[in-house]
């Protein structure tokens, strides 16, 4: 079996340093130790997919990544320089986006001002959250980058809420990933979909990496995993505890790894 | 056009299936139901058209019209005003007490200064709501429907006041060609809001709120600032219609504007917004006025006893809640569609 359960995350030793690592990193609630020492590393151009049961710490530590929460000890870095995020808002400003589990999506608006929110282009600058919306740029930047993913809109002047989840799913992906420069961080992506539109949106996730972004997937699919991630690292009871590139020969060792089952 | 070369072609092609063009006439019902109405009270009363009741008609509506645009911002965010009835009596009462002052004779004073009681009491909605963490708007705006309605008691001494300045009460009287003048008004008030709500980017923001608010807050919206100014903006706009009522009278009036945030709400449900959030154009509020105004003036003109007028209201607004139910029901079918098909 080539798989090897490591303690700390393979971090190239020449190439250049991980667009966000985290390393020893420890969070507690109260009594509850929710981050043990973990460490992640995520690099330009590749999908990390990160595995764990429920309460084995992977929305902490993307939260943690992300300037959600604080930690009580460890390194964050960006692009191998050491970073503090305060908040989201600092994470975000720095490339990281996060597409999370409870979309953020609006049912009412069109699926191209669904793109848009909070990042509407706007003219004249002074008139500031006055401004007005420039939609022609809006229209072109929003068919660039559907374009570029490949997600198909049949019409994006229509209400989001009467669009598939697939298609809700995938306009929450793609704006993500529109405005992620560095990382793109993506809580149980196909979590509420059928079997066809999870397929859609996985495929959208494996055009990512293409656009120099590091991408860290959360999933309990290991299926699809699979079917996308360069490699997959486990976390249990706070701290990574394997990785291994998922395989269908590796399936049962990552199994295995997230329920912490003795493996020979 | 240059651009129109580089415009972007659709990635497919959109369907016109019956379902869409059902779908686009129930979400442009209000108009339907106007138009419907108008040609009925037409037939009914040969007295409906004329120039003489158009004006009544526009002048009792831009009233409504007034209330109801503020009132819409406020509903797209997932809130509601009851007291705006009461800010109409407490921004006529305080105009007279300043018409009665040395600046009196200045209607730009004046008028300036009504404008400001509602922003005043619409400041302190917003505050008490969003600041305050008070997350219950009816019973904070019922309060304050109250305390508004009492100060307006309270200055005028119960009494009603007449003596404002000639600015005011060409509001509310004077004609622009045959138009009246409140309906100029409110019309311009109603364009500005139009345009707010769908060309800037804080009009944006109101539909964004009121569809997630903490969605919205995510992606970097000040959720609490939006809802804020809905308040705001909705007190402004129940001055204007304060100002209007004291103009037509010449007169400020503690009991005036009594269940007139009934209409309010009334005309923007008509119109199709819906109360939780997020939905709503100002060109069917202005619709939904007018229904409530045609329904009114008509029956009215029929001599029909006012208080069946009541029953014929509350009918129409049951089926625009229907009609909403409706639109709902086609949405889901287009889902399961989009969903289902390719």
């Amino acid at each position: 079996m080539s798989a090897e359960a490591t303690d700390m995350p393979k971090v190239a030793a020449d190439g250049p340093p991980p667009v966000l690592a985290v390393s020893e990193a420890r969070k507690s609630f109260g009594a509850v130790h929710a981050l043990n020492g973990a460490s992640l590393a995520v690099h330009a151009g590749e999908i990390v997919a990160l595995l764990g049961d429920n309460g084995a710490g992977k929305s902490t530590l993307i939260k943690a990544m992300t300037g959600v929460h604080r930690l009580d000890s460890g390194q964050l870095t960006v692009d191998g320089e050491e970073v503090v995020f305060h908040s989201p808002a600092d994470s975000r400003r720095r490339g990281i986006e996060t597409v999370f589990q409870d979309l953020a999506v609006f049912d009412n608006l069109p699926a191209r001002a669904n793109f848009f929110v909070g990042r509407e282009r706007v003219a004249p600058s002074w008139l500031g959250r006055l401004g007005f919306l420039r939609e022609r740029e809006m229209t072109r930047e929003w068919q660039r980058y559907v374009d570029d993913l490949e997600v198909v809109i049949p019409d994006p002047d229509q209400p989001l809420g009467v669009m598939s989840g697939g298609q809700r799913q995938a306009i929450a992906v793609a704006r993500a990933a529109a405005f992620a420069d560095r990382v793109l961080i993506l809580d149980e992506p196909t979590a509420a979909l059928g079997v066809r539109e999870s397929g859609q949106v996985l495929e959208l996730v494996k055009r990512l990496p293409a656009r120099g972004i590091g991408v860290i997937l959360i999933s309990h699919n290991l299926e699809h995993v699979a079917r996308v991630a360069d490699r997959a690292v486990v976390l249990r009871r706070g701290r990574i505890v394997g990785e291994a590139v998922p395989t269908a020969e590796n399936h049962e060792l990552l199994v295995s790894l997230i329920v912490g089952a003795q493996y020979a | 056009m240059s651009e129109v070369a580089d415009q972007p072609r659709r990635a497919t092609r959109v369907e016109r299936t019956p379902l869409n063009t059902i779908l686009a006439a129930v979400r442009a019902g209000p108009l339907f139901i106007l138009v419907a109405l108008i040609i009925a009270m037409a037939i009914l009363s040969p007295y409906f058209l004329t120039e003489r009741n158009l004006q009544n008609l526009g002048a009792q509506t831009s009233i409504i019209a007034a209330l109801a645009i503020g009132q819409l911002l406020v509903i797209i965010v997932r809130g509601i005003d009851i007291s705006v009835g009461s800010t109409i009596a407490l921004t006529g009462v305080i105009g007279v007490q300043i018409g009665m002052t040395d600046w009196g004779s200045s209607g730009f004073v004046v008028i300036v200064a009504m404008l400001l009681v509602g922003l005043a009491v619409g400041t302190v909605n917003a505050t008490l709501i969003v600041k305050g963490r008070l997350l219950q708007p009816l019973i904070v705006t019922v309060a304050t429907l109250g305390i508004v309605r009492g100060l307006a008691l309270v200055i005028s001494d119960g009494t009603t006041q007449s003596g404002l300045p000639s600015a005011v009460v060409w509001v509310g009287n004077a004609f622009v060609g045959p138009i009246p003048a409140s309906v100029v008004v409110v019309g311009l008030a109603a364009l500005a809001m139009f345009v707010f709500l769908t060309r800037t980017q804080w009009g944006r923001w109101f539909y964004a709120v009121g569809g997630n608010p903490e969605g919205a807050s995510r992606l970097g919206v000040s959720s609490n600032r939006v809802v804020m100014s809905a308040y705001m903006i909705c007190g402004v706009t129940a001055a204007l219609a304060g100002l209007i009522v004291a103009g037509r009278t010449d007169a400020g009036s503690p009991s005036a504007g009594s269940l007139m945030e009934l209409d309010s709400i009334v005309a923007v449900v008509i119109g199709g917004a819906s109360l939780a959030g997020g939905r709503g154009t100002v060109g069917n509020v202005i619709a939904g006025a007018l229904i409530l105004g045609v329904i009114r003036n008509g029956l009215d003109l029929q001599g029909v006893d006012p208080f069946w007028q009541n029953v014929a209201i509350g009918t129409i607004v049951l089926l625009a809640l229907e009609l909403d139910v409706l639109r709902r029901v086609l949405e889901e079918r287009v889902r399961a569609r989009s969903g289902g098909g390719r």
